[in-house]
């Protein structure tokens, strides 16, 4: 397998650490009910299709990526730097 | 039999090798079994199940009978294809499945109780005693049943690991492949052109074909050296993908020839792992056998191996040769055998409307329905509508028709489509993405349709990829239209072999489908057909076909077993090449390693890193009096200990405060320039990631220190709050672990030692505790900071590494210059545990920093990560596992890190579990034993006795809780 990092290119998937949905990505706010942070800690989806995961490029430029890879097909899709994505809205 | 003036072998270099005790002389070029055939050697091996004599039956990977041994001792390799195995000066061979010997073989009794071990035999025999299983049918069935066996010895063939990357991979190197990698190269793209053969070529170095007007076999040579000769283009022979991965990963098995892998340090063989944009599936087809009664007869082979034995070897396989077959390949075979001078004695072709022009007997509209012969094929029996004959023969050659080789298309999950005209599974498009197939593998036959499919794909792909393709001419060659009439089984009494490599009979998969063992995979694994190293390449259509009949149904709805890899047997010391013993894990060494060993400490490993546990001295026979002295010296005078392999990471900018307040429990940004602060990590659900120090080295400059197991999950977790969810702070992070060379200067006795050796001399006014700073060494700067681990008055320096060896022997010779000395990490763990200092072993990741105690260090001023999870209710009852710790008050004085701790009048059961033992000592401070542990309302209970019981080695000690810090409690020696 192999993932497209942002920074240095297509690179084999073992430079990568995997760390499961771009739904970290969500942080409740300190005020947020219980329920929002049950739900960001703990429920996640499994997806057989399309989905957003989180990957350490490690062994590279210690970007975190957020890679848009489809479950069924392994194609991958896309990765775009974890910090635009976030300030896109999916951070704080 | 050789045959005069035909061949690609080296028959000026004549090569002799041993196969079961007997000499043979064979030609360099010769395969193992081109070699024995040409010896007249017809058995070659014994069948998996039934001891049946088998003898050669292809030419190339896919061989099912002819399995052998090479070598001897720990070199010795077992299962390997004798139509693989290059003859070479001094082989050495032996069949394999046989006692005592292949011609006298015992168990060839299991043939004769045949009808007895039809498919699921095993399933329904060996049911009972049940404890007889393992003790008596496994091992006899395990002895009776196999290949070949391992030597038992450790390998001491290497290989390597290695990695290439190309626009365009083309798999196989015949007609279509070749073509594909001229087309492409020409155009420019960075080709890789694989073959398993040792020769690239394909058929064409086994048919009597001419392409543009020369031998095939000769246009290959040279068109191969051109290919060569272009720098963007690397030929790679003896090399077999075994896998088609994601994104275009393709794993490759090189084995090196002989000579060169016997050069010194040379290695055998290579793993590759190929990343191509594009590839070319130009693997060819394989031919399949026809099942009729005893068609596995040591003589009986594939026709079109038959004439790669003929035209590319020079041998042949037999005297006097029946060809069988329900397509044109079998007239092709017996054309050929005729033009070599070999006698033919019938042409069997079940179509009833072939014709033949050929001098030689033909049966139009025939079938071979059976042989005879006891250890090698004799004579065959004819079918037709004339009645039976029966005709003397030594070599059947069989053609069932071809089947495409698309294993490696359906790697990732796709199933082959079945085409009717060919009957034949097709590759499906685009089932591994990037790669089309091409030629044979395509269910093109003609070798001009493959010459022309194959340039067709290859400059397409060069195309696809942005390089401009020139003009290209298809060379000339046959174009001879592929004809086959359905022929699976020949009908007639006896056994009928689907999977001769597998011992798999029509009977058994006619059984498989009458148990209702009707889907294809459940028939595979009822009978193994198509099983183990074979993965159907001869056995899997005919045998689909079978079973198709067997239920009613077509082929198309029948389906396919999955292909998985290795396309090719792949040795697992192929696939772990440079794994083994320094290999296996890097290693981390400190600054101070060398001057560690020197002194003789043994080292335990902490990560990769590799720490001293001890430094013994005379007199020291056991390693807890020399733990005992180092704490003592820690304690009464100063001790020296390297930990540098703590994580440091640096992190700087304007909010790096902020950053900081962020991830650690407590405020960090109003620390003071110069000082330290001790910090905890939690995780985001609310339990305790990893603590540490915080130095604040500037405004916007801290330094901070992460235990030595957790440094690299902090610095990724650093980084993912970082980016991810704070990607508005102005901060930037470095790990700076290897940096630095840092050693604890412990005991009272510590400032002493350092001032004699720092260029201006510190004090408690202006390096009080938890102050951190700038300081030199003979004009080096170092960064002190005065932190403690052990509750001692101490520091820790800091030199850029290379100062670092010199720096540690400094330190020891000064300390024990002051009665005090090197320490490991055995008395590290024991001051550390007197003092009720936490590590790893009770932020083990289900702790919080409630259970710890140190849930006032959540700032309520600020967000912290973990901080509104570590707020729920169950992470704060007060009835939870919290931090104590404990000393033996009964007979027994021993503590052992993971006992569990039980009321003192409860039973020792799970269900009246109190708690657990994380960390425990012999503490020469306090003088007994004392431990840590988690114990239910723990705080609550000091001065209570619970029953410490260890089930696993037998320990019950009454204990004492007492509070965690055990040794000044009050910290005066700290400040002190």
């Amino acid at each position: 397998m192999r993932l497209t990092c942002p920074v240095c290119g297509e690179r084999d998937r073992r430079e990568f650490t995997y760390s499961g949905a771009a739904v970290a990505l969500e942080r409740p706010g300190a005020e947020a009910m219980p329920e929002a942070w049950d739900d960001y800690l703990h429920n996640r989806d499994n997806p057989a299709g399309v989905t957003r995961d989180l990957w350490y490029h490690e062994q590279g430029c210690a970007a975190w990526i957020v890679v848009t890879r489809n479950t069924i097909t392994h194609e991958v899709l896309g990765a775009t730097l974890a910090s635009e994505a976030a300030r896109a809205g999916g951070g704080r | 039999m050789r045959i005069e003036g035909k061949g690609l072998i080296e028959r000026g270099t004549p090569v002799s090798f041993t196969f079961d005790g007997a000499r043979y002389q064979g030609y360099e070029g010769d395969t193992l079994a081109s070699a024995l055939l040409a010896n007249g050697v017809r058995m070659v091996g014994r069948s998996f199940k039934y001891h049946r004599p088998r003898g050669v039956m292809t030419a190339g990977s896919e061989e099912p009978n002819a399995l052998v041994t090479i070598g001897l001792g720990a070199a010795q390799e077992p299962n390997l294809r004798a139509t693989t195995v290059e003859v070479r000066e001094g082989l050495w061979a032996r069949s394999q499945n046989r006692w005592p010997t292949l011609g006298y073989d015992l168990l060839a009794l299991n043939d004769l109780a045949a009808p007895f071990l039809g498919a699921g035999f095993y399933y329904k025999t060996f049911m009972w005693p049940r404890r007889f299983w393992e003790r008596v049918y496994e091992p006899i069935i395990r002895r009776a049943a196999g290949l070949g066996a391992l030597s038992g010895a450790p390998d001491e063939d290497r290989y390597e690991r290695a990695f290439a990357h190309c626009d365009l991979l083309v798999i196989g190197a015949g007609p279509t492949g070749l073509m594909a990698a001229l087309g492409a190269a020409k155009a420019g793209a960075d080709v890789i052109l694989a073959d398993e053969d040792t020769t690239p070529g394909g058929r064409l170095l086994a048919e009597t074909i001419e392409v543009d007007g020369v031998a095939g076999a000769i246009w290959a040579k040279e068109m191969v050296a051109e290919l060569a000769a272009m720098p963007n283009v690397r030929v790679m022979t003896r090399t077999a993908i075994t896998g088609a991965y994601d994104q275009g990963t393709y794993a490759a098995l090189e084995t090196r020839p002989y000579a060169m892998a016997r050069r010194p340090g040379a290695t055998v063989g290579t793993f590759w792992r190929l990343v191509a944009r594009r590839t070319v599936l130009a693997a060819g087809a394989l031919e399949r056998p026809i099942a009729f009664a005893n068609n596995d007869r040591p003589g009986v082979m594939m026709a079109g191996a038959v004439r790669a034995y003929v035209n590319r070897w020079g041998v042949a396989p037999g005297g006097s040769v029946v060809v069988f077959g329900n397509n044109d390949s079998a007239h092709r075979t017996a054309a050929d055998l005729l033009e070599a001078g070999v006698h033919v004695a019938a042409l069997v072709d079940s179509r009833h409307y072939a014709t033949c022009d050929l001098d030689l007997p033909f049966y139009p509209g025939a079938e071979v329905c059976g042989t005879q012969g006891r250890r090698a094929l004799e004579s065959v029996t004819i079918r037709s509508a004339r009645g039976e004959v029966r005709i003397r023969a030594d070599c059947l050659a069989v053609s069932g028709g071809w089947n495409p080789s698309m294993h490696l298309a359906c790697h990732m999950t796709a199933r082959p489509v079945w085409n009717a005209d060919l009957l034949a599974f097709l590759p499906p498009d685009g089932a591994v993405p990037g790669m089309v197939a091409a030629g044979a593998a395509a269910g093109e036959f003609s070798t001009r349709a493959c010459l022309a499919a194959g340039l067709r794909a290859g400059q397409e792909v060069a195309r696809d990829l942005g390089f401009k393709t020139g003009d290209l001419a298809v060379p000339m060659a046959e174009d001879a239209p592929y004809d086959i009439f359905p022929l699976w089984q020949v009908p007639g009494r006896g056994r009928a072999w689907l999977d001769f490599q597998n011992d798999v009979t029509v009977k058994d998969v006619e059984q498989a489908a009458l148990e209702n063992f009707r889907s294809v995979e459940h028939m595979k694994r009822y009978t193994t057909q198509g099983m183990a190293p074979d993965q159907g390449k001869n056995s899997n259509v005919a045998a689909l076909a079978v079973l198709a009949d067997a239920t009613g149904r077509g082929i198309p709805e029948t389906g396919t077993t999955t292909f998985r890899p290795p396309y090719v047997p792949v040795p697992i010391a192929a696939m772990g090449a440079g794994a083994s013993g320094k290999g296996f894990a890097p290693e981390r060494h400190t600054t101070s390693h060398a001057e560690t060993e020197q002194r003789g400490a043994p080292m335990i490993e902490a990560g990769l890193w590799y720490r001293p546990s001890y430094f013994s001295r005379p007199g020291e026979t056991h390693w807890r009096q020399s733990c005992d002295r180092e704490v003592n010296m820690v304690r009464h005078a100063v001790g020296v200990c390297d930990v540098s392999t703590l994580g440091k990471i640096d992190i700087q900018g304007p909010d790096a405060g902020a950053f900081l307040d962020f991830v650690y429990t407590s405020m960090m940004s109003t620390l003071a320039v110069g000082r330290v602060r001790y910090g905890l990590m939690l995780r985001e659900d609310g339990h305790v990631m990893d603590d540490g120090t915080s130095a604040r080295l500037a405004e916007n400059h801290y330094l901070i220190t992460t235990t030595t197991a957790a440094a690299g999950q902090v610095m990724r977790h650093l980084e993912f709050v970082h980016q991810a969810l704070r990607p508005d702070l102005d901060v930037r992070l470095a790990s700076v672990t290897e940096t630095w060379a840092q050693f604890a200067v412990a005991g009272p006795k510590s400032r002493a030692l350092l001032n004699g050796l720092l260029d201006a001399p510190v004090d408690d006014a202006r390096f009080p505790y938890m102050a951190c700073g700038t300081v030199h060494i003979g004009g080096i700067s170092a960064r002190l900071f005065r932190i403690s681990f052990s509750g001692e008055h101490a520091y820790e320096i800091a030199v850029p590494a290379r100062y670092g060896a010199a720096l540690f022997t400094e330190l020891v010779s000064r300390a024990e210059a002051m009665e005090g000395g090197a320490y490991g990490m055995e008395a590290l763990n024991v001051l550390r545990i007197e003092k009720g200092f936490i590590t790893h072993a009770e932020i083990h990741g289900r702790t919080t920093a409630f259970d710890i105690g140190m849930q006032r260090m959540i700032s309520a001023k600020k967000d912290c990560i973990g901080k509104a999870a570590a707020a729920r209710p169950g992470l704060v009852d007060e009835a939870r596992e919290q931090l104590v710790a404990l000393k033996p008050v009964g007979a027994v004085k021993e503590i052992l890190a993971g006992a569990h701790l039980f009321n003192a009048g409860d039973p020792a059961t799970r269900d009246h579990d109190q708690g657990y033992v994380t960390s425990a000592c012999y503490s020469p401070t306090l003088g007994h034993v004392i431990g840590l542990g988690f114990l239910k309302a723990g705080r609550a209970r000091m001065g209570e006795r619970v029953r410490m019981v260890d089930h696993l080695r037998g320990s019950d000690t009454l204990c004492e809780v007492i509070e965690p810090v055990q040794f000044d409690p009050d910290g005066g020696r700290l400040r002190g």
